[in-house]
């Protein structure tokens, strides 16, 4: 089974034709690239994977679940469920610290459990600043603390909106390390970018422009091929 | 119940670590539980005593003797006054007039139980002491003017007593009486110097009661004492007693519309404040949505922000409300004021109510917000 199905999506905002009769398929632990020039759509598409928004027409199945028809409850649900998000900005509670940046995100799934989030955070790398504040951590400690909250209830799948656009190149190759060890867990990963190096590190490319797939392309696999998502290296396993 | 421990936790760090905003909201909660305290405990314990204060402005109930007859018998008033609700009356002040002569010139002298007339008239004013001998005497006002004397001459009054020869007494002159009415046109000595002096004892002239029971009441009273105490005329001093029902009314409407719009103030500031808190918090609001939380969940902690705010509110604003309370009370009323329980829990229980009605529209507004248009910010 696929883990996420769109089939002739299209997103209309007012006069705008933000996506138009896209269909996409990504299998269990794939990993895609989504490029594409800033208006193309590459945003729309991902919140609309990520039960942030629904399409205007179309069909969208994520893990043999139709989304057309949901309420916004539902979707809130899903998403929780199934999706991890990483966005360009690294939105983080700014009263929360490191910990409890993760903590939260255990606790709208189910049970806050500190123990699992200092792992989660060991996991990036970021165990000394645990007690810190997003405002005390760097850009690049940031985005691996999104990245940690991103994985704590053990997605399906994985978006990553221009995640290392705001980060320099170190940062930037911490961040896609990160990827390639969560690709060679088993997770699908869907990651929207500008930079072709950084797309070159996923399995597949996907060209969008106006709206439109105009590019699908597979490209030569590296390190570990994907395979069935066959453990949660962190997370609330127990459930 | 690890769950509670992470809803209090990001409700906590929420108001302790941002630079709040909503210390404007706890300070507005704050100011409307020293008004509400403060107004309710001066409201709640004075009034009661209110009806007092003003009564004693001054008497509302006065015996004279009925028919022909020139003097009240004392046990007749005492027999009046067994008809009293005794927890009511504030004071029942026997005046006796007699003349003597000072200098060859009549003057009145007036016998009265000191402590009495201090309650029934409270605005007299003694420069001096008050008498607390039967040989002590508070000169009015006028009477000093024209004798030239102060508070510790001597003064000898001719007595013409009710059998025998008129003899000359020596008095202490103890204070000069200021009163604003006749009074200040007489002599004041104890009731019982007077009597001593006369040889005769057993009689006023006219008692003056103050009673604080509304005016229909008082109007019963006085029907019942007429009926069933021969001797005896009570007579309602009307203008007084509607002039203090007029006012405790009025002030109790005060009292009322002042909390009313204290109140609504409050509401209006902390539900502004909130209003800004949650746009300011869009970004933060739309990220808790988009890793998980419901509706629920932003209510719930928003509203959380709200009682936590309430609580520190009320109590900051009930520890100054006492103070504010304690002030007037004491500066107004000259009396220390009680803080009855009820009256915390109530304060308590506003500040709540107040804080989450204006959290309302707020909570209403967090849950609208779209986390995919708050988060896709480029
Ligand atoms: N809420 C919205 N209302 C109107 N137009 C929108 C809205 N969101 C996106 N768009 C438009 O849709 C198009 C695609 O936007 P987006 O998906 O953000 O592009 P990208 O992420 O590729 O830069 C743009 O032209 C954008 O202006
Ligand atoms: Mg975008």
């Amino acid at each position: 089974m696929n883990i996420l199905e769109l089939h002739d999506v299209s997103m209309v905002y007012g006069q705008v034709a933000a996506l138009r009769n896209v269909s996409l398929t990504v299998s269990p632990g794939e990993w895609v690239a989504v490029m594409g020039a800033s208006g193309s759509g590459k945003t729309t598409l991902m919140n609309i994977i990520g039960c942030m928004d629904r399409a205007s027409h179309g069909v969208v199945i994520l893990d043999g679940e139709k989304l057309s028809r949901m309420a916004a409850r539902d979707l809130t649900a899903i998403r929780r469920d199934k999706i991890g998000l990483i966005f360009q900005q690294f939105h983080l509670v700014p009263y929360l610290t490191a910990v409890e940046n993760i903590m939260i995100a255990q606790y709208y799934h189910s049970m806050a459990d500190e123990k699992e989030a200092l792992q989660a955070l060991e996991r990036v790398g970021l165990q000394h600043r645990a007690r810190h504040l997003p405002r005390q951590l760097s850009g690049g400690e940031q985005q691996r603390l999104c990245i940690a909250r991103a994985l704590i209830n053990c997605p399906k799948l994985v978006l990553a909106d221009e995640p290392t656009g705001n980060l320099d190149e170190d940062n930037q190759n911490t961040v896609l390390d990160l990827f390639h060890r969560l690709h060679a867990e088993g997770s699908a990963i869907i990651m929207v970018t500008h930079a072709p190096d950084v797309a070159a590190h996923a399995q597949r490319v996907v060209h969008l422009e106006f709206g439109r797939i105009v590019n699908d392309a597979p490209r030569a696999p590296h390190g570990i091929s994907s395979g069935e998502p066959d453990k949660c290296a962190v997370g609330n396993m127990a459930k | 119940m690890k769950n509670h421990n992470m809803f209090f936790r990001i409700v906590f760090c929420s108001l302790l670590r941002r630079r709040s905003r909503m210390l404007a909201a706890l300070l507005a909660v704050a100011l409307g539980g020293t008004v509400f305290l403060g107004m309710g405990a001066v409201y709640y314990d004075i009034p009661r005593q209110m009806g007092r204060e003003f009564r004693s402005y001054g008497s509302n109930l006065i015996f004279v003797a009925s028919g022909h007859a020139l003097t009240l018998n004392l046990t007749q008033v005492e027999k009046a006054a067994s008809l009293l609700p005794a927890d009511k009356v504030i004071g029942l002040t026997p005046f006796r007039y007699e003349t003597m002569y000072y200098t060859l010139r009549g003057v009145t002298v007036v016998g009265t139980d000191m402590a009495s007339a201090r309650k029934t008239s409270p605005y007299w004013r003694v420069q001096g002491r008050w008498p607390e001998k039967d040989a002590e005497i508070l000169l009015g006002m006028d009477v000093a003017e024209q004798t030239q004397l102060y508070a510790g001459a001597s003064l000898s009054l001719e007595v013409v007593p009710r059998t025998g020869e008129k003899f000359v007494k020596t008095l202490t002159v103890s204070g000069i009486l200021r009163s604003g009415g006749a009074e200040d046109g007489f002599i004041l000595m104890p009731l019982s110097g007077l009597e001593a002096l006369m040889g005769e004892a057993g009689t006023a002239s006219v008692v003056e009661a103050s009673i604080a029971v509304p005016g229909e009441e008082l109007a019963v009273l006085a029907e019942s004492i007429r009926a069933g105490v021969p001797g005896i005329a009570p007579r309602l001093v009307k203008r007084i007693a509607d002039s203090e029902t007029t006012v405790l009314a009025r002030l109790r409407a005060l009292v009322y519309l002042v909390t009313a719009v204290v109140l609504f103030l409050t509401m209006i500031c902390v539900g502004a404040t909130m209003m800004t808190v949650v746009m300011e918090r869009r970004r933060e609001i739309g990220l808790k949505k988009a890793i998980g939380a419901e509706n629920k969940h932003i209510a719930a902690e928003f509203l959380g922000e709200g009682v936590l705010l309430a609580g520190a509110g009320a109590l900051l604003g009930m520890v100054s409300g006492w103070f504010f309370a304690r002030i007037v009370s004491l500066s107004v009323f000259e009396r220390e004021v009680s803080l009855p329980f009820f009256l915390v829990a109530l304060t308590l229980l506003t500040s709540l109510l107040v804080t989450l009605l204006a959290s309302f529209i707020p909570v209403l507004r967090a849950m609208d917000v779209d986390p995919a248009q708050t988060l896709r910010g480029e």
